[in-house]
Protein backbone atom coordinates (compact mmCIF):
# COMPACT_ATOMS: atom_id res chain seq x y z
CA UNK A 1 0.00 0.00 0.00
CA UNK A 2 2.86 2.30 0.85
CA UNK A 3 4.33 1.87 -2.60
CA UNK A 4 1.22 3.16 -4.29
CA UNK A 5 2.28 6.74 -3.72
CA UNK A 6 5.35 6.20 -5.85
CA UNK A 7 3.06 5.41 -8.73
CA UNK A 8 1.62 8.92 -8.67
CA UNK A 9 4.58 10.69 -10.31
CA UNK A 10 4.80 7.80 -12.73
CA UNK A 11 1.15 8.27 -13.60
CA UNK A 12 1.61 12.02 -14.12
CA UNK A 13 4.59 11.32 -16.36
CA UNK A 14 2.58 8.88 -18.43
CA UNK A 15 -0.24 11.39 -18.85
CA UNK A 16 2.27 14.04 -19.94
CA UNK A 17 3.89 11.62 -22.38
CA UNK A 18 0.50 10.76 -23.79
CA UNK A 19 -0.26 14.42 -24.46
CA UNK A 20 3.19 15.01 -25.96
CA UNK A 21 2.69 12.10 -28.28
CA UNK A 22 -0.82 13.20 -29.21
CA UNK A 23 0.56 16.67 -29.88
CA UNK A 24 3.17 15.29 -32.24
CA UNK A 25 0.58 13.43 -34.25
CA UNK A 26 -1.53 16.55 -34.79
CA UNK A 27 -0.83 18.61 -37.85
CA UNK A 28 -0.74 22.31 -36.94
CA UNK A 29 -0.99 23.19 -40.62
CA UNK A 30 -4.57 21.94 -40.62
CA UNK A 31 -6.68 24.70 -39.21
CA UNK A 32 -10.37 23.80 -39.03
CA UNK A 33 -12.34 26.06 -41.37
CA UNK A 34 -15.21 28.08 -39.96
CA UNK A 35 -16.79 27.89 -43.43
CA UNK A 36 -17.94 24.28 -43.08
CA UNK A 37 -21.74 24.28 -43.04
CA UNK A 38 -21.86 27.84 -44.34
CA UNK A 39 -22.85 28.97 -47.84
CA UNK A 40 -19.93 29.17 -50.22
CA UNK A 41 -18.81 32.75 -50.71
CA UNK A 42 -20.11 34.53 -53.74
CA UNK A 43 -17.79 34.80 -56.71
CA UNK A 44 -17.88 35.57 -60.37
CA UNK A 45 -14.60 34.89 -62.15
CA UNK A 46 -13.42 34.47 -65.73
CA UNK A 47 -12.73 31.02 -67.06
CA UNK A 48 -9.07 30.25 -67.40
CA UNK A 49 -9.38 28.93 -70.93
CA UNK A 50 -12.02 31.43 -72.09
CA UNK A 51 -11.54 34.65 -70.13
CA UNK A 52 -14.53 36.29 -71.78
CA UNK A 53 -16.80 33.77 -70.07
CA UNK A 54 -17.47 34.06 -66.38
CA UNK A 55 -18.57 31.45 -63.89
CA UNK A 56 -20.33 32.48 -60.72
CA UNK A 57 -21.34 30.70 -57.56
CA UNK A 58 -24.98 30.65 -58.52
CA UNK A 59 -24.24 28.84 -61.79
CA UNK A 60 -23.44 25.83 -59.61
CA UNK A 61 -26.77 25.72 -57.81
CA UNK A 62 -28.58 22.41 -57.88
CA UNK A 63 -25.53 20.17 -58.17
CA UNK A 64 -23.06 18.72 -55.78
CA UNK A 65 -19.62 19.81 -56.95
CA UNK A 66 -16.02 19.93 -55.93
CA UNK A 67 -13.78 22.97 -56.05
CA UNK A 68 -10.07 22.26 -56.21
CA UNK A 69 -7.74 25.18 -55.59
CA UNK A 70 -4.55 24.87 -57.62
CA UNK A 71 -1.72 26.86 -59.10
CA UNK A 72 1.11 26.16 -61.52
CA UNK A 73 3.63 27.30 -58.88
CA UNK A 74 2.27 24.85 -56.32
CA UNK A 75 4.45 21.80 -55.90
CA UNK A 76 1.98 19.78 -53.87
CA UNK A 77 -0.63 20.33 -56.60
CA UNK A 78 1.58 18.42 -59.00
CA UNK A 79 1.76 15.60 -56.53
CA UNK A 80 -2.01 15.56 -56.17
CA UNK A 81 -2.75 15.93 -59.85
CA UNK A 82 -2.64 12.31 -61.11
CA UNK A 83 -5.12 11.32 -58.43
CA UNK A 84 -7.43 14.13 -59.43
CA UNK A 85 -7.26 13.11 -63.07
CA UNK A 86 -7.97 9.53 -62.20
CA UNK A 87 -10.87 10.57 -60.01
CA UNK A 88 -12.31 12.87 -62.67
CA UNK A 89 -12.41 9.91 -65.09
CA UNK A 90 -14.80 8.12 -62.75
CA UNK A 91 -17.03 11.21 -63.05
CA UNK A 92 -18.60 10.81 -59.65
CA UNK A 93 -18.67 14.53 -59.11
CA UNK A 94 -18.02 17.55 -61.32
CA UNK A 95 -14.65 19.01 -60.40
CA UNK A 96 -14.00 22.69 -60.95
CA UNK A 97 -10.63 24.33 -60.53
CA UNK A 98 -9.80 27.60 -58.89
CA UNK A 99 -6.54 28.75 -60.43
CA UNK A 100 -5.19 30.70 -57.48
CA UNK A 101 -2.81 33.63 -57.89
CA UNK A 102 -1.42 32.34 -61.13
CA UNK A 103 -0.53 33.63 -64.56
CA UNK A 104 -3.02 32.58 -67.19
CA UNK A 105 -0.34 31.30 -69.58
CA UNK A 106 1.40 29.34 -66.84
CA UNK A 107 -1.88 27.82 -65.73
CA UNK A 108 -2.84 26.81 -69.28
CA UNK A 109 0.57 25.27 -69.86
CA UNK A 110 0.32 23.35 -66.62
CA UNK A 111 -3.01 21.83 -67.68
CA UNK A 112 -1.60 21.03 -71.12
CA UNK A 113 1.45 19.35 -69.59
CA UNK A 114 -0.16 17.37 -66.80
CA UNK A 115 -3.75 16.92 -68.01
CA UNK A 116 -6.97 18.67 -67.16
CA UNK A 117 -9.30 17.03 -64.66
CA UNK A 118 -11.57 20.05 -64.42
CA UNK A 119 -14.91 20.75 -66.08
CA UNK A 120 -13.58 24.29 -66.04
CA UNK A 121 -11.03 26.31 -64.12
CA UNK A 122 -11.72 29.84 -63.02
CA UNK A 123 -9.00 32.37 -62.67
CA UNK A 124 -8.47 34.06 -59.31
CA UNK A 125 -5.59 36.24 -60.40
CA UNK A 126 -5.28 38.40 -57.26
CA UNK A 127 -6.38 35.77 -54.77
CA UNK A 128 -9.45 37.57 -53.46
CA UNK A 129 -11.86 34.70 -53.96
CA UNK A 130 -9.23 32.50 -52.37
CA UNK A 131 -9.33 34.69 -49.28
CA UNK A 132 -13.13 34.48 -49.24
CA UNK A 133 -12.80 30.70 -49.25
CA UNK A 134 -10.26 30.90 -46.44
CA UNK A 135 -7.54 29.43 -48.64
CA UNK A 136 -4.07 29.48 -47.09
CA UNK A 137 -2.32 26.38 -48.33
CA UNK A 138 -2.74 25.27 -51.91
CA UNK A 139 -3.95 22.72 -52.88
CA UNK A 140 -7.27 22.83 -51.09
CA UNK A 141 -10.45 21.07 -52.04
CA UNK A 142 -14.03 21.93 -51.13
CA UNK A 143 -17.14 19.81 -51.47
CA UNK A 144 -20.20 21.99 -52.01
CA UNK A 145 -23.76 20.73 -51.94
CA UNK A 146 -26.83 21.51 -54.04
CA UNK A 147 -27.78 24.47 -51.93
CA UNK A 148 -24.31 25.93 -52.27
CA UNK A 149 -23.24 25.05 -48.73
CA UNK A 150 -19.62 24.03 -48.09
CA UNK A 151 -19.68 20.54 -46.61
CA UNK A 152 -16.03 19.58 -46.52
CA UNK A 153 -12.64 21.15 -46.91
CA UNK A 154 -9.40 19.32 -47.54
CA UNK A 155 -6.27 21.29 -46.78
CA UNK A 156 -3.30 20.03 -48.73
CA UNK A 157 -3.28 17.31 -51.36
CA UNK A 158 -6.12 14.82 -51.62
CA UNK A 159 -5.16 11.25 -50.95
CA UNK A 160 -6.84 8.02 -52.08
CA UNK A 161 -7.77 7.45 -48.42
CA UNK A 162 -9.49 10.81 -48.07
CA UNK A 163 -11.40 10.26 -51.30
CA UNK A 164 -12.46 6.78 -50.30
CA UNK A 165 -13.17 7.24 -46.61
CA UNK A 166 -14.43 10.80 -46.41
CA UNK A 167 -15.41 12.33 -49.71
CA UNK A 168 -17.16 9.35 -51.32
CA UNK A 169 -19.51 8.70 -48.39
CA UNK A 170 -20.22 12.42 -48.21
CA UNK A 171 -21.02 12.56 -51.94
CA UNK A 172 -23.35 9.57 -51.59
CA UNK A 173 -25.13 11.26 -48.74
CA UNK A 174 -25.39 14.58 -50.57
CA UNK A 175 -26.59 13.04 -53.83
CA UNK A 176 -29.24 10.82 -52.28
CA UNK B 1 -3.83 11.68 -41.84
CA UNK B 2 -2.39 8.68 -40.10
CA UNK B 3 -2.59 8.93 -36.37
CA UNK B 4 -0.28 7.33 -33.88
CA UNK B 5 -2.15 4.88 -31.79
CA UNK B 6 -1.06 4.79 -28.16
CA UNK B 7 -0.56 1.03 -28.22
CA UNK B 8 1.01 0.49 -31.60
CA UNK B 9 3.00 -2.67 -31.98
CA UNK B 10 5.39 -1.12 -34.45
CA UNK B 11 7.11 1.39 -32.24
CA UNK B 12 10.23 1.88 -34.37
CA UNK B 13 8.14 2.81 -37.37
CA UNK B 14 6.24 5.19 -35.09
CA UNK B 15 9.47 6.75 -33.97
CA UNK B 16 10.53 7.33 -37.55
CA UNK B 17 7.16 8.89 -38.24
CA UNK B 18 7.69 11.25 -35.35
CA UNK B 19 11.18 12.15 -36.53
CA UNK B 20 9.81 12.65 -40.03
CA UNK B 21 7.13 15.02 -38.72
CA UNK B 22 9.67 16.94 -36.70
CA UNK B 23 11.72 17.27 -39.86
CA UNK B 24 8.74 18.66 -41.74
CA UNK B 25 8.02 21.14 -38.96
CA UNK B 26 11.63 22.22 -39.00
CA UNK B 27 11.55 22.68 -42.75
CA UNK B 28 8.47 24.86 -42.35
CA UNK B 29 10.14 26.89 -39.65
CA UNK B 30 13.22 27.40 -41.79
CA UNK B 31 11.12 28.36 -44.80
CA UNK B 32 9.45 30.98 -42.63
CA UNK B 33 12.72 32.25 -41.24
CA UNK B 34 13.93 32.65 -44.81
CA UNK B 35 11.66 35.64 -45.04
CA UNK B 36 13.51 37.97 -42.74
CA UNK B 37 11.65 39.60 -39.90
CA UNK B 38 11.84 43.12 -41.27
CA UNK B 39 8.36 44.48 -41.78
CA UNK B 40 7.12 44.91 -45.31
CA UNK B 41 7.14 48.34 -46.85
CA UNK B 42 3.92 50.26 -46.52
CA UNK B 43 1.91 50.38 -49.70
CA UNK B 44 0.12 53.69 -49.32
CA UNK B 45 1.24 57.24 -48.64
CA UNK B 46 -1.03 57.81 -45.69
CA UNK B 47 1.02 57.13 -42.53
CA UNK B 48 -2.03 57.25 -40.27
CA UNK B 49 -3.79 54.61 -42.35
CA UNK B 50 -0.62 52.49 -42.52
CA UNK B 51 -0.32 52.69 -38.74
CA UNK B 52 -3.85 51.37 -38.35
CA UNK B 53 -3.19 48.62 -40.89
CA UNK B 54 -0.09 47.58 -38.98
CA UNK B 55 -1.89 47.74 -35.62
CA UNK B 56 -4.56 45.32 -36.82
CA UNK B 57 -2.06 43.20 -38.75
CA UNK B 58 -0.06 42.76 -35.58
CA UNK B 59 -3.05 41.06 -33.99
CA UNK B 60 -3.56 38.61 -36.82
CA UNK B 61 -1.72 35.38 -37.34
CA UNK B 62 -0.37 34.47 -40.74
CA UNK B 63 -1.62 31.00 -41.61
CA UNK B 64 1.32 30.20 -43.82
CA UNK B 65 4.05 30.98 -41.28
CA UNK B 66 2.00 30.33 -38.21
CA UNK B 67 4.18 32.00 -35.64
CA UNK B 68 4.29 35.28 -37.50
CA UNK B 69 1.75 38.05 -37.61
CA UNK B 70 0.52 39.16 -41.00
CA UNK B 71 2.32 42.42 -40.24
CA UNK B 72 5.69 40.67 -40.02
CA UNK B 73 5.27 37.88 -42.53
CA UNK B 74 6.51 38.07 -46.08
CA UNK B 75 4.32 35.20 -47.19
CA UNK B 76 2.19 36.13 -50.16
CA UNK B 77 -0.98 35.47 -48.25
CA UNK B 78 0.11 37.94 -45.56
CA UNK B 79 0.73 40.58 -48.22
CA UNK B 80 -2.74 39.95 -49.63
CA UNK B 81 -4.36 40.07 -46.21
CA UNK B 82 -2.63 43.36 -45.39
CA UNK B 83 -3.95 44.71 -48.66
CA UNK B 84 -7.41 43.51 -47.66
CA UNK B 85 -7.12 45.21 -44.25
CA UNK B 86 -5.96 48.43 -45.91
CA UNK B 87 -8.83 48.45 -48.37
CA UNK B 88 -11.42 47.77 -45.70
CA UNK B 89 -10.10 50.66 -43.60
CA UNK B 90 -10.01 52.91 -46.63
CA UNK B 91 -13.66 52.05 -47.22
CA UNK B 92 -14.42 53.33 -43.75
CA UNK B 93 -14.86 49.99 -42.02
CA UNK B 94 -13.74 49.81 -38.41
CA UNK B 95 -11.28 47.47 -36.76
CA UNK B 96 -13.93 45.15 -35.39
CA UNK B 97 -15.32 44.66 -38.89
CA UNK B 98 -11.86 43.77 -40.17
CA UNK B 99 -11.35 41.25 -37.37
CA UNK B 100 -14.81 39.76 -38.01
CA UNK B 101 -13.98 39.48 -41.70
CA UNK B 102 -10.81 37.53 -40.93
CA UNK B 103 -12.36 35.20 -38.36
CA UNK B 104 -15.29 34.47 -40.69
CA UNK B 105 -12.79 33.07 -43.18
CA UNK B 106 -9.97 31.66 -41.09
CA UNK B 107 -11.52 31.11 -37.67
CA UNK B 108 -10.41 32.25 -34.22
CA UNK B 109 -7.02 30.76 -35.00
CA UNK B 110 -5.99 33.95 -36.79
CA UNK B 111 -6.42 35.97 -33.62
CA UNK B 112 -3.43 36.20 -31.33
CA UNK B 113 -5.94 37.04 -28.60
CA UNK B 114 -8.82 34.67 -29.26
CA UNK B 115 -12.18 35.44 -27.62
CA UNK B 116 -13.14 33.60 -24.46
CA UNK B 117 -15.70 30.92 -25.23
CA UNK B 118 -16.36 27.26 -24.59
CA UNK B 119 -13.86 26.14 -27.22
CA UNK B 120 -11.08 28.42 -25.96
CA UNK B 121 -11.84 28.21 -22.22
CA UNK B 122 -9.10 25.65 -21.60
CA UNK B 123 -6.63 27.86 -23.42
CA UNK B 124 -7.42 30.84 -21.25
CA UNK B 125 -7.91 29.27 -17.81
CA UNK B 126 -5.65 26.24 -18.30
CA UNK B 127 -2.45 27.92 -17.04
CA UNK B 128 -4.25 29.38 -14.00
CA UNK B 129 -5.74 25.97 -13.20
CA UNK B 130 -2.28 24.36 -13.42
CA UNK B 131 -0.76 26.96 -11.09
CA UNK B 132 -3.65 26.53 -8.63
CA UNK B 133 -3.21 22.75 -8.71
CA UNK B 134 0.53 23.10 -8.11
CA UNK B 135 0.11 25.52 -5.24
CA UNK B 136 -2.66 23.39 -3.74
CA UNK B 137 -0.46 20.28 -3.86
CA UNK B 138 2.44 22.17 -2.33
CA UNK B 139 0.20 23.47 0.45
CA UNK B 140 -1.21 20.04 1.28
CA UNK B 141 2.23 18.40 1.27
CA UNK B 142 3.80 21.08 3.45
CA UNK B 143 0.96 20.97 5.93
CA UNK B 144 1.15 17.21 6.21
CA UNK B 145 4.88 17.35 6.76
CA UNK B 146 4.63 20.04 9.38
CA UNK B 147 2.32 17.82 11.38
CA UNK B 148 4.71 14.86 11.34
CA UNK B 149 6.76 14.14 14.40
CA UNK B 150 10.51 14.80 14.27
CA UNK B 151 11.26 11.08 14.09
CA UNK B 152 9.65 10.91 10.69
CA UNK B 153 12.51 12.90 9.13
CA UNK B 154 16.03 11.84 8.49
CA UNK B 155 18.50 13.83 10.53
CA UNK B 156 20.28 16.77 8.93
CA UNK B 157 23.99 16.49 8.19
CA UNK B 158 25.03 18.65 11.09
CA UNK B 159 23.26 16.22 13.42
CA UNK B 160 25.14 13.31 11.93
CA UNK B 161 27.67 13.23 14.78
CA UNK B 162 24.88 12.81 17.28
CA UNK B 163 23.33 9.97 15.34
CA UNK B 164 23.42 6.95 17.63
CA UNK B 165 23.91 4.62 14.66
CA UNK B 166 27.18 6.27 13.72
CA UNK B 167 28.80 6.61 17.07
Amino acid sequence: MKHVRYLVPMGILLVLLYFLRAGLSLNPKEVPSPLIGKPAPEFSLPRLDQPEQRISRDDMRGQVWMLNVWASWCVACRQEHPLLIQYAKQSKVPIYGLNYKDERAAGMKWLADFGNPYIASISDRDGRVGIDFGVYGVPETFVIDREGVIRYKQIGPLTPEVLRDTIEPLLKQLNS
Amino acid sequence: MTRLSPCSSNSIADMFKIIFRLGISLAWALACVGAFAAEALPASDDPALEARVMKISNELRCLVCQNETIAASHAELAVDLRRQVREMLQNGQNEQQVVDYMTARYGDFVLYRPPFKALTALLWIGPAVMVALGLGTLFVVLRRRSRLADEAFEPDDKDASSDPHLS
